[in-house]
Protein backbone atom coordinates (compact mmCIF):
# COMPACT_ATOMS: atom_id res chain seq x y z
CA UNK A 1 0.00 0.00 0.00
CA UNK A 2 1.11 3.52 -0.57
CA UNK A 3 1.74 5.67 2.31
CA UNK A 4 -1.10 8.54 1.59
CA UNK A 5 0.30 10.82 4.37
CA UNK A 6 3.19 11.50 1.95
CA UNK A 7 2.25 14.15 -0.79
CA UNK A 8 1.99 12.59 -3.80
CA UNK A 9 4.45 12.38 -6.67
CA UNK A 10 4.02 14.94 -9.04
CA UNK A 11 1.64 13.85 -12.03
CA UNK A 12 3.97 12.83 -14.91
CA UNK A 13 3.97 15.24 -17.95
CA UNK A 14 2.98 14.92 -21.18
CA UNK A 15 6.34 16.07 -23.86
CA UNK A 16 5.42 19.99 -24.29
CA UNK A 17 8.60 21.93 -24.52
CA UNK A 18 8.07 24.90 -22.67
CA UNK A 19 7.70 24.38 -18.60
CA UNK A 20 6.96 27.92 -17.57
CA UNK A 21 8.34 27.26 -14.25
CA UNK A 22 11.28 30.33 -13.52
CA UNK A 23 14.18 27.74 -13.98
CA UNK A 24 15.10 26.16 -17.58
CA UNK A 25 12.83 27.11 -19.93
CA UNK A 26 12.72 23.69 -21.59
CA UNK A 27 11.28 21.04 -20.02
CA UNK A 28 13.12 18.16 -21.82
CA UNK A 29 16.68 18.37 -22.46
CA UNK A 30 17.81 18.23 -25.87
CA UNK A 31 18.83 15.10 -27.89
CA UNK A 32 19.92 14.36 -30.90
CA UNK A 33 16.66 12.01 -31.37
CA UNK A 34 14.57 15.01 -30.85
CA UNK A 35 16.42 16.84 -33.88
CA UNK A 36 16.63 14.25 -36.48
CA UNK A 37 12.67 14.16 -35.29
CA UNK A 38 11.63 17.47 -35.61
CA UNK A 39 13.99 18.05 -38.98
CA UNK A 40 12.48 15.70 -40.18
CA UNK A 41 9.32 17.46 -40.42
CA UNK A 42 11.14 20.61 -41.19
CA UNK A 43 12.84 19.67 -44.34
CA UNK A 44 9.41 17.71 -45.43
CA UNK A 45 7.98 21.09 -45.32
CA UNK A 46 10.90 22.31 -47.60
CA UNK A 47 10.80 19.54 -50.00
CA UNK A 48 7.22 20.61 -50.50
CA UNK A 49 8.47 24.02 -51.65
CA UNK A 50 10.97 22.20 -53.34
CA UNK A 51 8.24 20.27 -54.96
CA UNK A 52 6.58 23.21 -56.05
CA UNK A 53 9.63 24.50 -57.91
CA UNK A 54 9.88 21.09 -60.01
CA UNK A 55 6.32 22.01 -60.94
CA UNK A 56 7.45 25.29 -61.94
CA UNK A 57 10.41 23.55 -63.39
CA UNK A 58 8.32 22.09 -66.01
CA UNK A 59 5.85 24.07 -66.30
CA UNK A 60 8.66 26.63 -67.78
CA UNK A 61 9.84 23.56 -70.08
CA UNK A 62 5.99 23.29 -71.74
CA UNK A 63 6.05 26.72 -72.00
CA UNK A 64 8.83 27.30 -74.47
CA UNK A 65 12.29 28.27 -74.47
CA UNK A 66 11.94 32.17 -73.00
CA UNK A 67 10.34 31.12 -69.66
CA UNK A 68 12.77 28.08 -69.67
CA UNK A 69 15.85 30.38 -69.63
CA UNK A 70 14.16 32.94 -67.55
CA UNK A 71 13.35 30.11 -64.78
CA UNK A 72 16.83 28.75 -64.71
CA UNK A 73 18.54 32.04 -64.53
CA UNK A 74 16.26 32.36 -61.36
CA UNK A 75 17.38 29.06 -60.01
CA UNK A 76 21.24 29.63 -61.36
CA UNK A 77 20.95 33.30 -59.04
CA UNK A 78 23.01 33.31 -56.14
CA UNK A 79 19.53 33.14 -53.84
CA UNK A 80 18.28 30.13 -56.39
CA UNK A 81 21.61 28.37 -55.49
CA UNK A 82 21.40 28.99 -51.85
CA UNK A 83 17.71 27.31 -51.94
CA UNK A 84 18.63 24.54 -54.09
CA UNK A 85 21.71 23.63 -51.33
CA UNK A 86 19.03 24.06 -49.13
CA UNK A 87 16.80 21.69 -50.88
CA UNK A 88 19.96 19.04 -51.88
CA UNK A 89 20.38 18.84 -48.03
CA UNK A 90 16.53 18.64 -46.88
CA UNK A 91 16.15 15.90 -49.79
CA UNK A 92 19.17 13.68 -48.72
CA UNK A 93 18.31 14.24 -44.65
CA UNK A 94 14.59 13.22 -45.44
CA UNK A 95 15.80 10.89 -47.60
CA UNK A 96 18.35 9.07 -44.97
CA UNK A 97 16.10 9.60 -41.97
CA UNK A 98 12.89 8.18 -43.61
CA UNK A 99 15.06 5.39 -44.43
CA UNK A 100 15.73 5.13 -40.80
CA UNK A 101 11.74 5.22 -40.07
CA UNK A 102 11.11 1.98 -42.41
CA UNK A 103 13.93 0.57 -40.51
CA UNK A 104 11.93 1.28 -37.40
CA UNK A 105 8.37 0.37 -38.82
CA UNK A 106 10.35 -3.60 -39.26
CA UNK A 107 11.03 -3.45 -35.24
CA UNK A 108 14.53 -2.89 -35.64
CA UNK A 109 17.26 -0.06 -34.33
CA UNK A 110 14.40 1.19 -31.56
CA UNK A 111 16.91 0.98 -28.46
CA UNK A 112 18.27 4.19 -27.34
CA UNK A 113 22.07 3.27 -28.37
CA UNK A 114 21.06 2.68 -32.45
CA UNK A 115 19.06 5.23 -32.46
CA UNK A 116 21.05 7.62 -31.25
CA UNK A 117 23.83 6.46 -33.33
CA UNK A 118 21.31 6.04 -36.75
CA UNK A 119 20.84 9.65 -35.74
CA UNK A 120 24.76 10.55 -36.41
CA UNK A 121 25.24 8.54 -39.46
CA UNK A 122 21.94 10.00 -41.40
CA UNK A 123 23.24 13.50 -40.35
CA UNK A 124 26.92 12.33 -41.62
CA UNK A 125 24.83 10.76 -44.91
CA UNK A 126 23.21 14.26 -45.60
CA UNK A 127 26.19 16.30 -45.17
CA UNK A 128 28.49 13.51 -47.54
CA UNK A 129 25.84 13.35 -50.15
CA UNK A 130 24.85 16.87 -50.17
CA UNK A 131 28.78 18.38 -50.64
CA UNK A 132 29.43 15.56 -52.68
CA UNK A 133 26.47 16.56 -55.20
CA UNK A 134 27.55 19.96 -55.52
CA UNK A 135 31.42 18.92 -56.18
CA UNK A 136 30.16 17.03 -58.75
CA UNK A 137 28.02 19.75 -60.09
CA UNK A 138 30.95 22.04 -60.12
CA UNK A 139 32.78 19.58 -61.93
CA UNK A 140 30.25 19.03 -64.79
CA UNK A 141 29.09 22.95 -65.42
CA UNK A 142 26.19 22.46 -63.53
CA UNK A 143 26.38 25.62 -61.28
CA UNK B 1 -31.15 -10.17 -33.59
CA UNK B 2 -31.08 -9.29 -29.88
CA UNK B 3 -27.63 -8.96 -28.25
CA UNK B 4 -27.07 -9.17 -24.24
CA UNK B 5 -23.62 -7.76 -24.43
CA UNK B 6 -23.00 -4.62 -23.27
CA UNK B 7 -22.33 -1.87 -25.59
CA UNK B 8 -18.44 -1.59 -24.29
CA UNK B 9 -18.17 -5.88 -25.34
CA UNK B 10 -19.96 -5.10 -28.62
CA UNK B 11 -17.67 -2.57 -29.06
CA UNK B 12 -14.51 -5.03 -28.45
CA UNK B 13 -15.85 -7.14 -30.62
CA UNK B 14 -15.71 -5.58 -33.30
CA UNK B 15 -12.67 -4.24 -33.35
CA UNK B 16 -11.29 -1.48 -35.29
CA UNK B 17 -12.60 -0.22 -38.50
CA UNK B 18 -10.14 -1.91 -40.32
CA UNK B 19 -9.32 0.72 -42.60
CA UNK B 20 -7.58 2.98 -39.92
CA UNK B 21 -3.83 1.61 -41.12
CA UNK B 22 -4.47 2.80 -44.61
CA UNK B 23 -3.22 6.41 -44.55
CA UNK B 24 0.22 4.60 -42.27
CA UNK B 25 0.53 2.54 -45.02
CA UNK B 26 0.48 4.58 -47.97
CA UNK B 27 2.99 6.98 -46.53
CA UNK B 28 5.19 4.07 -45.82
CA UNK B 29 4.73 2.60 -49.64
CA UNK B 30 5.10 6.23 -51.04
CA UNK B 31 8.44 6.25 -48.84
CA UNK B 32 9.66 3.41 -50.18
CA UNK B 33 8.94 4.28 -53.85
CA UNK B 34 10.51 7.31 -53.47
CA UNK B 35 13.93 6.54 -52.34
CA UNK B 36 15.17 5.23 -56.12
CA UNK B 37 13.01 7.92 -57.52
CA UNK B 38 14.72 10.77 -55.44
CA UNK B 39 18.06 9.11 -56.06
CA UNK B 40 17.33 9.06 -59.90
CA UNK B 41 15.56 12.43 -59.46
CA UNK B 42 18.63 14.06 -58.22
CA UNK B 43 20.89 12.84 -61.47
CA UNK B 44 18.37 14.18 -63.55
CA UNK B 45 18.52 18.19 -61.65
CA UNK B 46 22.33 17.53 -62.34
CA UNK B 47 22.21 16.86 -65.65
CA UNK B 48 19.46 19.15 -66.33
CA UNK B 49 21.55 21.91 -64.49
CA UNK B 50 24.18 21.81 -66.62
CA UNK B 51 21.70 21.37 -70.46
CA UNK B 52 20.20 24.70 -71.56
CA UNK B 53 16.44 23.90 -72.66
CA UNK B 54 17.26 21.79 -75.75
CA UNK B 55 18.52 19.43 -73.73
CA UNK B 56 15.90 19.05 -71.45
CA UNK B 57 13.58 18.92 -74.37
CA UNK B 58 15.33 16.20 -75.53
CA UNK B 59 16.08 14.38 -71.86
CA UNK B 60 12.31 14.57 -71.19
CA UNK B 61 11.42 13.19 -74.63
CA UNK B 62 13.28 9.91 -73.56
CA UNK B 63 10.16 7.93 -72.76
CA UNK B 64 11.82 6.31 -69.83
CA UNK B 65 12.89 9.78 -68.43
CA UNK B 66 9.24 11.24 -69.03
CA UNK B 67 7.73 8.12 -67.08
CA UNK B 68 10.50 8.30 -64.17
CA UNK B 69 9.27 11.94 -64.46
CA UNK B 70 5.43 11.76 -63.87
CA UNK B 71 6.09 8.82 -61.34
CA UNK B 72 8.58 10.79 -59.03
CA UNK B 73 6.34 14.10 -59.02
CA UNK B 74 2.83 11.91 -59.01
CA UNK B 75 3.86 10.16 -55.84
CA UNK B 76 5.99 13.09 -54.68
CA UNK B 77 3.01 15.25 -54.71
CA UNK B 78 0.80 11.84 -52.58
CA UNK B 79 3.54 11.80 -49.99
CA UNK B 80 4.06 15.62 -49.48
CA UNK B 81 -0.23 16.01 -48.93
CA UNK B 82 0.24 13.15 -46.74
CA UNK B 83 3.35 14.57 -44.96
CA UNK B 84 1.35 18.30 -44.56
CA UNK B 85 -1.89 16.45 -43.29
CA UNK B 86 -0.26 15.24 -40.71
CA UNK B 87 1.43 18.27 -39.94
CA UNK B 88 -2.01 20.10 -39.59
CA UNK B 89 -3.45 17.32 -37.87
CA UNK B 90 -0.66 17.98 -35.03
CA UNK B 91 -0.60 21.66 -34.67
CA UNK B 92 -4.06 23.15 -35.76
CA UNK B 93 -7.03 21.93 -33.65
CA UNK B 94 -9.45 24.96 -34.58
CA UNK B 95 -11.98 22.90 -36.64
CA UNK B 96 -12.67 25.44 -39.58
CA UNK B 97 -8.88 27.09 -39.60
CA UNK B 98 -7.79 23.18 -39.83
CA UNK B 99 -10.08 21.90 -42.52
CA UNK B 100 -9.38 24.99 -44.40
CA UNK B 101 -5.53 24.30 -43.98
CA UNK B 102 -6.43 20.55 -45.42
CA UNK B 103 -8.16 21.66 -48.20
CA UNK B 104 -5.59 23.90 -49.44
CA UNK B 105 -2.76 21.55 -48.92
CA UNK B 106 -5.30 18.79 -51.03
CA UNK B 107 -5.77 21.50 -54.02
CA UNK B 108 -2.29 22.51 -54.37
CA UNK B 109 -0.93 19.39 -53.78
CA UNK B 110 -3.32 18.12 -56.65
CA UNK B 111 -3.63 21.15 -58.75
CA UNK B 112 0.45 21.66 -58.92
CA UNK B 113 1.20 17.97 -59.30
CA UNK B 114 -1.29 17.65 -62.42
CA UNK B 115 -0.37 20.66 -63.76
CA UNK B 116 3.55 19.31 -63.56
CA UNK B 117 2.91 16.09 -65.13
CA UNK B 118 0.76 17.48 -68.16
CA UNK B 119 3.37 19.58 -68.64
CA UNK B 120 5.78 17.02 -68.96
CA UNK B 121 3.52 14.90 -71.22
CA UNK B 122 3.36 17.82 -73.62
CA UNK B 123 6.67 18.34 -74.06
CA UNK B 124 7.55 14.62 -73.66
CA UNK B 125 4.68 13.35 -76.71
CA UNK B 126 5.43 16.59 -78.62
CA UNK B 127 7.47 14.98 -80.64
CA UNK B 128 8.98 16.64 -84.03
CA UNK B 129 8.12 20.04 -82.43
CA UNK B 130 11.63 20.70 -81.07
CA UNK B 131 12.46 17.07 -80.62
CA UNK B 132 15.55 17.62 -82.89
CA UNK B 133 17.00 20.18 -80.72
Amino acid sequence: MTDVSKTPRPRPKSPHLVTGGLGSPLLWRWHITMWTSILHRATGVALYVGALIAAAWAIALAQGPDQYAQFKSVLGSWPGKVVMFGLTLSAFYHLANGVRHLVWDTGHGLEVKSANASAVVVFAFAAAATLAIWAIASQTGAL
Amino acid sequence: MVSYRTPLGRARGLGSAKHGAGHWVSERVTAIALVPLTVWAVYGVLRLAAGDYGLAVHWIQDPLNATLAVITLAISFWHMHAGMRVIVEDYIHKALTKTTILLINLFVCGLMGALAIVSILKVALGAGVLGGA
